[in-house]
């Protein structure tokens, strides 16, 4: 089935073996008005965010327009922890030692519920780790997540320089203060409603980044890579 | 029809073949996709068919390679969890412990438990989705 997705929708790239979990999440995502890719493994995940470079492979999951050979946005990658060859961990790595790819959110899920997994994973740059199976509520928490870096992008693509506006935070500060992106569920609220001021105003704040030391500087690693064509250049299939 | 349908499913939970993970298949069921519980459950057992032929032959091949049961079985149990086939995961764990201490005769005869629960899953479920599309 092909599917031209809108610019409202966001893309999931869900990445497992087990032929009955990707069913599942691409279920659950769908259901969440995502658009899915599924994928059997983390190298095959690699290839489709583009890493290799601007070769499109045709999977047995995801078949791609072969006349686009621009890379595919993806807002988000959802990963299992165990997998043969390269686990979750290892794609995660990979993902945030990308400087193409490091900006998309990752989300781990396991079956096993092992608090040193947990952790390194977190440590890493998961933005969260779900225990499977994974129900709707898990998925609710992932929205936010993509919206925040869809907005980060956005300013980016906007082109206003942080210089310019840090002198004007000072007031805005304030209410924006609570932009603290560690993905607690209790701070969702919160930023999309600064998300919703910030277009609003189209004023930068990238305040949202440097009280979070999670993750990577934002500022050093642009790239005009970044603006990625959007998704509905493409066709993609999933099952 | 519809009530025999529904007292049927409503046994498996009581008798606990089945879990709170079957209902998120269910929820997950609408219009746009009538059939999704099923195409799962269908799925699950294609699957599975070569999990379960993998443990038969690793269980044959001397010395037991328990590692590589433990890994086959954790797969097939991560499946069972996905649907919420209750009695065959708790079997699916058994076997996991017994292939922790090393005990063959333990491990041969609980994946005998674990296919029986297998099949008489896989029998009832079929009963129930019959019943439920003549219900429609």
């Amino acid at each position: 089935m092909g599917m031209a997705a809108t610019d409202d929708q966001f893309h999931v790239l869900a990445v497992d073996d087990s032929v009955i979990d990707r069913k599942l999440i691409e279920r659950l995502l769908k259901t969440s008005s995502f658009q899915v890719t599924t994928v059997d493994s983390g190298s095959k995940a690699l290839e489709f965010l583009g890493w290799h470079g601007n070769e499109i492979n045709m999977f047995s999951e995801a078949s791609i327009s072969p006349n686009n050979h621009q890379e595919v946005e993806v807002n988000l990658v959802i990963t299992d922890y165990c997998m043969p060859g390269m686990t979750g961990y290892d794609l995660l790595r990979k993902i945030k030692e990308s400087a193409l790819l490091r900006d998309i959110p990752v989300v781990i899920m396991s079956s096993e519920n092992v608090p040193s997994r947990i952790t390194r994973c977190l440590e890493e740059g998961a933005e969260e780790f779900f225990l499977k199976p994974m129900k709707l509520s898990d998925v609710n928490k992932l929205r936010p997540h993509m919206m925040r870096t869809k907005l980060k992008n956005d300013i980016i693509e906007n082109g206003k320089p942080e210089n310019e506006e840090k002198q004007e935070n000072g007031e805005e500060k304030q209410e924006n203060g609570e932009i603290i992106t560690t993905g607690e569920a209790d701070s969702e609220m919160q930023q999309f409603q600064t998300a919703q001021s910030l277009q609003q105003q189209t004023s930068q704040n990238n305040n949202n980044n440097n009280d979070n030391n999670k993750r990577k500087s934002m500022e050093e690693g642009l790239s005009p890579d970044r603006t990625r064509p959007r998704y509905s250049d493409l066709t993609v299939m999933s099952n | 029809m519809e009530r025999q349908a529904a007292y049927l499913r409503n046994a498996l939970f009581d008798q606990g073949y089945l879990d709170e993970q079957f209902l998120q298949l269910e929820d997950l069921q609408d219009q746009a996709n009538p059939h999704f519980v099923e195409e799962v459950v269908k799925l699950f057992y294609t699957d599975s068919v070569r999990l379960i032929q993998s443990i038969e032959l690793t269980l044959k091949n001397t010395p037991r390679d328990f590692e590589k049961l433990d890994k086959i079985m954790h797969q097939f149990k991560g499946s069972t969890t996905s649907i919420g086939a209750k009695k065959v995961k708790k079997e699916c764990t058994q076997f996991q412990e017994y292939c922790n201490v090393g005990n063959v005769e333990g491990c041969i005869r609980e994946f005998q438990e674990v296919k029986q629960e297998h099949a008489a899953l896989k029998r009832k479920l079929e009963n129930y989705f019959q019943l439920a599309r003549e219900a429609r």
